[in-house]
């Protein structure tokens, strides 16, 4: 019995949430008497063995080049294998795209009972119950998982990080990898930007910028925060700014630490998708904007004269000229 | 060309969230019931515009639920659609809800398996990768385009921070998300033709389910907004940085 936490990467780093994915696997497996295992595909420069300082003793790895890239069947066939020669009961993976393609293949294929988009570790002194976002952030719903085999897949941004010490014996699994189903033709990727779904603090924008030429501080200010950009709904439409910036019920949902929100409503289905975030701040000049009941810190104003000085604020701050 | 467009029934979007029976059951008077948005502006336009184009296509819809969703489903079948299956059982978790829908699909032909990237009141996102699993396709999740040359289907699909363009042969299952089309309004001659489509009710087959929710919580409620005079934004930055500790 084990649990196996599926470790995902992205030119060739470990990928934040699966780091997150480990610590919540290896406290899982610390609270049923388990070992934590892993499962590495593809090759990445990072040495695996000191992922161990998060809890974690083995990790299997398949190290094929074509496994760098999403081959959702390869990595469900490859995974389910794993799974069944090191005996895991429960598999952990993160709530993010790769997750989703893979998860729910899995799912139907080791018959076990899937919970997505997960918040907290289980209860497992009776049963096995996950707690879960719903209705978009809305509510929590528990989940009882009847299947002898378990899957979990994390939310980004929910389970801390910890590290500790240890190092995790990698185990060179020799399982062939067939060719892809699903051609890749093309990748485009911003590298070396925050992602929206990993960052801990997100700067918004919304109709109240006017237009797509005033987008200057609020990159300014996310660039002095380490902080990644988002926009509401109509913003997107409109063209000011990339679809994947979108946030809210039908956008991204994101559980950022810190979500500053310029020039925002505050509209139902754009709360929807930000208000898991921790701390929330509002900058808006109607004092009735709806945004305000879900704020914790805000100011009543006019963007354009208060981003200058928030943003020198900051500066002072990190001591930046 | 033949297509099949799973849609489900969620509340609307400004609905009131409550629970009763001790948290145990979301609370359903007076909530408006709406097709679930992934599926309906994404997943059911597409394979409309699909249909537009190539008028000899099938296109079907699909709902595993009760009696009391046939409304939504006659509204989907305004937009378009040939005609619609519902499967005539209580939704009781995302596998039991794909392998009904993979029990009506197998066998049926079906080119093109559309869903939503999830529904927005349980936010499972599983059923369409399920229903591929059991029926062996590829899935693509989070499909933003698709187009189609002959037998071979070419999306992008949204990695985190970036997007892929893949190339697969049909038949596939693809879960839809923003940027697959643009949402469309009914016009009335849709809303007349969709009382006079056929609505099939097929029974379930036996499934298992996984999973079953035990009880629902609201978030803790906020403690209310601390405010900022607006000609002094570094007192913000001094609380975020003392106070909250976050910046
Ligand atoms: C089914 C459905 C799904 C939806 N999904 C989403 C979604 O996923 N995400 C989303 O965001 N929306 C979504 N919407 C739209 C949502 O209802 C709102 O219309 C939208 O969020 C409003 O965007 P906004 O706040 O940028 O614009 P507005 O509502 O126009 O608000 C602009 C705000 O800026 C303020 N403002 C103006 N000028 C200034 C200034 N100089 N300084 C400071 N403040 C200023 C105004 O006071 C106002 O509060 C959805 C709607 C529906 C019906």
């Amino acid at each position: 019995m084990s649990v196996l936490i599926f470790i995902d990467h992205s030119e060739g780093k470990i990928k934040k949430t699966s780091l997150e994915a480990i610590c919540y696997g290896a406290a899982l497996a610390k609270q049923t008497g388990v070992p934590a295992e892993g499962i590495l595909l593809g090759t990445v420069s990072e040495d695996l063995g000191s992922l161990g300082k998060y809890g974690i003793q083995k990790i299997h790895t398949v190290s094929q080049e074509s496994l760098n890239q999403l081959d959702a069947e390869q990595y469900i066939r490859i995974i389910s294998t794993v799974a069944g020669t090191c005996g895991a009961t429960i598999i952990v993976l993160s709530h993010t795209n790769t997750g989703r393609a893979i998860s729910p293949g899995l799912s139907v294929r080791l018959k076990a009972g899937l919970v997505t988009g997960a918040t907290a570790l289980p209860e497992t002194s009776a049963g096995f119950l996950v707690k879960k976002n719903v209705f978009s952030g809305k509510a929590f719903c528990t989940v009882s998982i009847k299947t002898d085999t378990k899957i979990i897949s994390l939310n980004p941004n929910v389970f801390p990080v910890k590290t500790g010490e240890g190092s995790a014996e990698i185990i060179a699994e020799n399982i062939p990898v067939g060719p892809p189903v699903v051609t890749i033709k093309s990748v485009s990727k911003a590298t070396g930007e925050i992602l929206l779904t990993e960052a801990e603090i997100v700067v918004s924008g919304g109709r109240g910028m006017k237009g797509p030429e005033n987008w200057g501080p609020i990159e300014e200010l996310a660039k002095l925060l380490h902080a990644a950009t988002a926009c509401s709904r109509p913003v997107a439409d409109a063209g000011w700014r990339p679809h994947n910036e979108h946030v809210g019920q039908t956008g991204i949902a994101i559980a950022p630490n810190l979500y500053i929100a310029i020039g925002i409503s505050g509209a139902i289905q754009h709360l929807a998708g930000v208000n898991r975030s921790k701390v929330i701040v509002v900058i808006n000049k109607d004092p009735e904007a709806p945004f305000f009941k879900s704020a914790d810190y805000g100011i009543v104003g006019d963007a354009f004269e208060i981003l200058p000085k928030l943003i020198s604020a900051v500066k002072k701050l990190k001591g930046v000229a | 060309m033949k297509i099949l467009v799973c849609i489900s029934k969620t509340p609307d979007t400004t609905a009131k969230i409550a629970f009763t029976d001790n948290n145990r059951k979301f609370v359903t008077e007076g909530v408006q019931w709406i097709l679930n948005p992934y599926d309906e502006w994404y997943a059911l336009v597409r394979a409309i515009e699909i249909k537009e184009k190539d008028p000899s296509t099938a296109l079907h819809l699909i709902m595993v639920g009760g009696a009391d969703c046939d409304a939504v489903i006659r509204k989907a079948l305004a937009l378009g659609g040939d005609e619609a299956i519902r499967v005539n059982a209580e939704p009781r978790d995302s596998f039991y809800v794909a392998s009904q829908i993979a029990n009506v699909a197998k066998g049926a032909g079906y080119d093109l398996i559309f869903t939503g990237k999830e529904t927005i009141d349980f936010n499972g996102a599983s059923v369409g990768g399920m229903i591929a699993g059991l029926l062996e396709l590829p899935f693509i999740s989070l499909a933003a385009r698709f187009d189609l040359s002959g037998n071979e289907a070419t999306l992008i699909r949204e990695i985190e921070g970036g997007e892929e363009t893949v190339s697969v042969k049909l038949p596939l299952v693809i879960g839809c998300q923003k940027g697959m089309a643009e949402q469309r309004i009914p016009n009335m001659k849709g809303i007349m033709g969709a009382r006079s489509k056929p609505l099939k009710v097929v029974e379930p087959v036996a499934a298992e389910s996984f999973t079953e929710i035990v009880s629902f919580e609201l978030p803790p409620v906020k403690k209310g907004v601390k405010l900022v005079p607006a000609d002094n934004p570094e007192e913000l930055v001094r609380l975020l940085h003392e106070e909250a500790k976050l910046i």
